[in-house]
């Protein structure tokens, strides 16, 4: 079975027992503030992680390319309170154009 | 039929499309990743929440291993245990609607759920049910036609695709810096991933940006 197999059987899986262990466990186990506050922060640090790597590295390698600047794109839409599919769209757009004819 | 649609409804099925319509940015990632339309749509199917799906394909696409993806997913859906807790005492369901209960919980299905909180308990458990059903099938949907669109475009650097994943990853960022910790967070865990990229294997540094917030959230008394 190769990585990708692995990874969508071995996500779903896991995903599903938290789901289900919420459901499942006394209120109090999962309360404590410090719980509370880490599951805010989670998402933040792996979601910036993940723009930054998808961005400005490829391989092994830290590299500024057409990525960078379709991410710009996309934070230059956010700002100015552009719905997802508009931030999506242009970014993709700015780094097809910049990859294509530059 | 009542011509009016109740406020509950109203919102589970704005939240459900808007939602469900991200699906063409996860199938499209998906491709651009690697993955096959089948593999894409199992992913949108048994996993069914979109940052983990999002954050599986990415680092699997950066050439991580199978265990960097499903440890940063993994991480992801800690979260959706923690909404598991807040609707239990709302929805009161056992045996296979508490299985089922279990799958539709999600950011979307909980938070439509807790913003009906002046309608009551009823209202709160139409709007889990409608939102997570509704992102259930649209999600789908679109899963499925992002993935198939991005199969028939090719090369996802022409396309543009390669860009669109983090702008994506960005989109779903963005609601959460709302604070300035938040804020700092976000911008401390990309300089260190970046950073750790050459010294480290793939997908590992996404992973320990999670050491982060779990520092911040230990020595942060009040958000």
């Amino acid at each position: 079975m190769n990585k990708f197999w692995v990874s969508v059987i071995a996500t779903s899986a896991i995903a599903f027992f938290l789901k289900f262990i919420g459901h499942s466990v006394p209120e109090k186990w999962l309360s404590h503030p410090i719980i509370k506050r880490t599951n805010l922060y989670i998402p933040i640090a792996l979601l910036s992680a993940l723009v930054a790597v998808q961005s400005f590295t490829h391989e092994s390698r830290i590299i500024l390319d057409h990525r960078a600047a379709g991410l710009g794109i996309a934070l230059i839409a956010l700002t100015l309170k552009a719905p997802f599919p508009v931030v999506v769209l242009s970014a993709a757009l700015g780094s097809a154009t910049l990859y294509n004819f530059f | 039929m009542s011509k009016v649609v109740s406020p509950t409804v109203r919102d589970s099925l704005s939240v459900s499309l808007t939602v469900g319509a991200y699906g063409i940015a996860f199938g499209a990632a998906g491709i651009a990743s690697g993955f096959s339309v089948l593999q894409c749509c199992l992913l949108s199917l048994l996993t069914f929440t979109g940052a983990s799906q999002f954050a599986v394909v990415g680092v699997i696409g950066a050439g991580g291993s199978a265990i960097s993806a499903v440890a940063t997913a993994s991480l992801l859906g800690i979260r959706n245990g923690l909404y598991g807790v807040l609707m239990a005492p709302i929805l009161h369901v056992r045996g296979f609607k508490r299985l089922i209960a279990a799958q539709v919980t999600i950011d979307e299905s909980t938070g439509v759920s807790l913003s009906q909180e002046k309608l009551g308990l009823a209202a709160m458990r139409q709007g889990f049910w409608l939102t997570g059903f509704g992102v259930f099938l649209f999600w789908n949907i679109f899963t499925l036609a992002g993935a198939l669109g991005a199969q028939a475009l090719g090369n996802p650097a022409a396309w543009g695709l390669d860009a669109a994943v983090p702008a994506a990853f960005l989109g779903l960022l963005w609601p959460r810096l709302d604070t300035s910790s938040g804020r700092i967070l976000s911008v401390c865990a990309a300089a260190l991933a970046i950073a750790t990229t050459p010294i480290l294997p793939a997908g590992l540094p996404i992973i320990i940006t999670a050491g982060l917030a779990l520092g911040l959230g230990v020595m942060k008394k009040s958000i």
